[in-house]
Formats: structure tokens, C-alpha cells, sequence
């Protein structure tokens, strides 16, 4: 369930989005992809998703090329993108199985695995509601949910938080810190908290090139910085003067 | 399975978005009865029941139109179909999975449409029966203009593009007079598109006049089958990114 990333680039003509991007996810590993906005992140997640070809570059899922074999690729994978992405009409529980059913389950396995990942992410009471009738935190919660359907070997979340209240972020970390070690999971987050609460490690992108790599206390200590956000600060700083 | 999978979860997004299916089978309903009244305050034939029902029939299709056309762009403006697109699904598992749930609707509307038919008048015979199985042919070019639509429009431009779709689909369809009323260039124009060629194969098969059928059903499948590659080729860059 590693993740090998080979010199990964992406371009739009001139521009580089994603810049040489070369680094090694463990197995199990909680990883945090850091960047202000445009750095190049979520572009990273589209490429290693296959929703978007790398210009030159690759990368190996668990050994499987996302350029060569995207296929099987994205059978270990899945994703809960940056937007809520559920479908409105359909209950909690449609919601689930359809995710199931589309990654190969019968429709038994499904099942046993919509009632599991009800369980985890306290979806159970709201089984039966439209997906549309949810509040936030549980649309998001419904939206990683669903991404574990397929018992993903890697899970990338894609600013899983973004607008929810406080409360219901800390009861989704609750939740991906049970993931921990099951799954290799890519974060990309503007929540320092969320990086210092769940990550091994983190990632610095900045205008398409990473900048920094490590733990956090490897990079504070580094960059002789008291806290992630300096460290952040320090990595990006080039733009923001 | 992926496809009909997809599909399951189509058809419920449409059938539990009741309003504008309502819409759909209304309408055609309603404009059949109107058309209907007028005919019999009319000295000439022009809305007999039996002209008058295949081409409402095909104008209701227009709504499979706007039913896939609104899936798809929401899908699309939404995350659902990046989250989708990250699945081991292909290019033609989601159009099979947009295209197929809308059959059964066009058979409903196929049958409201009947039915309303032969309460005005129509009589029910083995050509009414037939029509059921061209009309159903004739749905899948409506459905694919909406794949098209939805491919690459969101889905509030589709809302707009769905208006002028609907003017030109039925202007040029000979439903409510015959083109060669205008002639010229509106003529021309008309019998470029299928619109006019679907009308004419329902109507033709309802007649009995079956050999009549087979030419204006073959153009209108030619353009089913073109519209239905478009969208699987735009769709496939839209998978991989490409705008």
C-alpha cells in the first residue's frame, strides 16, 4: 500500500502546476499534503486518482502505475474529494451500497459493508434520510464514508473539513484516527490543528514544487520554528512577499 | 453490472425529483387534449388524434432531453462524478448508466400519451402496438442530445439550453404543421435534422404505411448512434481531464 511518486509533473503549456514531484507514502501512513492555495495539491490527488494524466512522471499504487495500469490502480484507491460528493436523492444507505456495488461487492457484501462504515462514522440513526437533508459535518462524514466502501488500501482526502464547525471536525478526527494504520491515507488540509492532530508526516508543496518533507518535529527542528504554522509560513514565504 | 448499477441510482435521482417528471408526462397530456378541442373547432384537418399523437409523443421525449442533460450537469458541477470518475468505471458503463433508466420513463410517457389518445378518439390496433417499439427507438436520439447537453454544459445552462432545444426540436419537427407550409430554406433546414424524420417514422408506422417507416427511421438512428459517439468521446476527455 505504498505510494511511490516519480518525478510527477504536471504542465498547462508553459506552466508547471506540478513540479518534479518525487516522494515515498508508507504503508499505513497518515500523510499530510501542505500548500497554499495553487500549490499543487489537489492537482497531486487528481493525477494519482487517474482524473488527470501527469504530463511526464509517474507513480506506483501498491505497485501499480498510474499511467500504465490505471485500472487496477484505481481498484485499491478512493477518494473523498474536496466538495461534499453525494448523491442527493439518495439515502444514506443508497448511498453507501452504491458505492459497493459500483467497485465489484454482491449486493450481501455491500450491505455488510454499509452497515460497518454506519457504524464507524455514527451514520446508523440517519440510514434512511435523503443525503440532501443532512447537515454538513454528516454530508462529510457520509462523503469519507463512502470512500471506504471499496475497503480502499489508500484513501486520499481532499480537505475533507473544509467549512465545518468546530465540533463536527473534531468527531471526524475521532473517526480517521480509527483509520490510522489500516489505511494509507493522503490529507491535503488548510487546518494546521487537523495536520498536528492526525498526520505522521507532512508535505510542503509550494508553486508546484515540494519544499519540505518530514515529520513535524523533524521540520520544526529544522527550520528552528516553534510551531507548524512558522514552519508552513517559512516554506511558503516566497509568495507571500 | 457497473452500468446497470449506475443506472439504478440514476433512475431514482430522476424519479424522486417528481416535479419536473410531472412536467414531463403532463404537458404532452395536456397540449393532446387542447389540440384536440381546436381540431374539432377547426373546418380543415390539421390535429386529427391520429397526425397528432405520434408527434406529441416525440415532442414529450424533448423532457428525456432535459431529465439527462440536468443529471449529468449536476453530477458534473458537483463532486459526484469526480468522485465516480476515480472508480474503475468506464467511459461507456456511465453513458449506458445516464441512457438506460430513461427508457422506462419514455415508455410512460409512451402510454400516458396513449391512453390520453384513445379517450380523444384513437383507436387502439396492432399499428399502436408497433409505434410503442419505434417511439422507444426514437427516445434514445432525445436521450442522447441530453447526454451531449450534459457532457458539456452544468446543469444551469443545460436549464437554458434545454428552451431554445425544445423550440428548435419541435419548430422543426412538422408536429404542430407541416414544413412544407413554409418551404424554402425552413424546409431545407427541417429535413436536415431528425427531428421531422422521427415524427414521420411514428406516424407512418401508426398509418399501417410500414414500408414507409424504414428511411426516417434509419436517419433518425444514424443521428442516434453520432450523437451517442459525440458524447462517449467528450465524455472519455472529461474522464481523463482533457477540457
Amino acid at each position: 500500500m505504498t505510494i511511490e511518486i516519480k518525478s510527477l509533473t504536471k504542465r498547462y503549456k508553459e506552466r508547471a502546476v506540478v513540479d518534479q514531484l518525487s516522494l515515498t507514502i508508507k504503508s499505513g501512513e497518515f500523510f499530510a499534503l501542505l500548500g497554499q492555495n495553487a500549490a499543487g495539491k489537489t492537482t497531486t490527488i487528481k493525477m494519482l486518482c487517474g482524473l488527470l494524466p501527469p504530463t511526464t512522471g509517474d507513480a506506483l499504487l501498491d505497485g501499480e502505475s498510474i499511467v500504465h495500469h490505471q485500472v487496477a490502480a484505481k481498484k485499491k484507491l478512493n477518494i473523498s474529494p474536496q466538495e461534499t460528493a453525494v448523491a442527493p436523492n439518495l439515502t444514506v444507505i443508497e448511498n453507501l451500497l452504491l458505492m459497493g456495488r459500483i467497485y465489484g461487492c454482491s449486493k450481501t457484501e455491500a450491505r455488510k459493508r454499509a452497515s460497518t462504515q454506519m457504524d464507524v462514522f455514527g451514520l446508523t440513526p440517519r440510514q434512511s434520510s435523503k443525503a440532501k437533508t443532512l447537515s454538513g459535518g454528516y454530508m462529510r462524514r457520509l462523503s469519507v464514508a463512502m470512500a471506504m466502501m471499496s475497503n480502499p488500501k489508500i484513501l486520499f482526502l481532499d480537505e475533507p473539513t473544509l467549512g465545518m464547525d468546530v465540533r463536527a471536525r473534531r468527531d471526524l478526527w475521532k473517526i480517521l484516527n480509527q483509520l490510522k494504520g489500516r489505511v494509507t491515507i493522503v490529507l491535503t488540509t488548510h487546518y494546521l490543528e487537523e495536520v498536528e492532530m492526525l498526520a505522521d508526516r507532512v508535505g510542503i508543496m509550494h508553486q508546484g514544487k515540494l519544499r519540505a518533507l518530514g515529520t513535524i518535529q523533524d521540520l520544526m527542528y529544522e527550520t528552528k520554528k516553534g510551531s507548524l504554522e512558522d514552519v508552513f509560513l517559512e516554506f511558503t514565504e516566497e509568495e507571500s512577499l | 453490472m457497473k452500468a446497470s448499477v449506475f443506472a439504478t441510482r440514476n433512475h431514482k435521482e430522476i424519479v424522486r425529483d417528481p416535479v419536473t417528471l410531472i412536467f414531463g408526462m403532463g404537458l404532452p397530456m395536456l397540449l393532446m387534449w387542447l389540440f384536440s378541442v381546436m381540431q374539432k373547432n377547426m373546418p380543415f384537418a390539421l390535429y386529427e388524434i391520429s397526425n397528432l399523437t405520434p408527434g406529441v409523443i416525440v415532442f414529450s421525449f424533448s423532457f428525456l432531453t432535459l431529465f439527462s442533460g440536468m443529471l449529468l450537469g449536476k453530477d458534473k458541477s458537483s463532486s459526484f462524478l469526480m468522485r465516480i470518475f476515480a472508480s474503475p468505471m468506464l467511459a461507456r458503463d456511465y453513458i449506458w448508466g445516464y441512457a438506460l433508466p430513461l427508457l422506462p420513463i419514455a415508455l410512460l410517457q409512451i402510454i400516458f400519451c396513449l391512453l390520453t389518445a384513445v379517450f380523444l378518439g384513437l383507436s387502439f390496433n396492432l399499428s399502436a402496438l408497433l409505434m410503442i417499439g419505434v417511439l422507444i427507438v426514437i427516445s434514445l436520439l432525445y436521450i442522447g442530445f441530453g447526454l451531449l447537453l450534459g457532457t458539456i454544459f452544468t446543469d444551469k445552462q443545460v436549464g437554458g439550453i434545454f428552451a431554445i432545444f425544445v423550440n428548435i426540436s419541435t419548430w422543426f419537427s412538422g408536429t404542430w404543421f407541416e414544413p412544407d407550409m413554409i418551404g424554402g430554406a425552413f424546409q431545407s433546414i427541417t429535413q436536415f435534422l431528425p427531428f421531422v424524420h422521427a415524427v414521420h417514422a411514428a406516424r407512418s408506422v401508426l398509418s399501417g404505411a410500414y414500408s414507409d417507416v424504414f428511411v426516417p427511421l434509419s436517419i433518425v438512428l444514424g443521428y442516434t448512434v453520432f450523437i451517442f459517439m459525440i458524447a462517449t468521446l467528450l465524455f472519455q476527455r472529461k474522464m481523463r481531464g482533457q477540457s
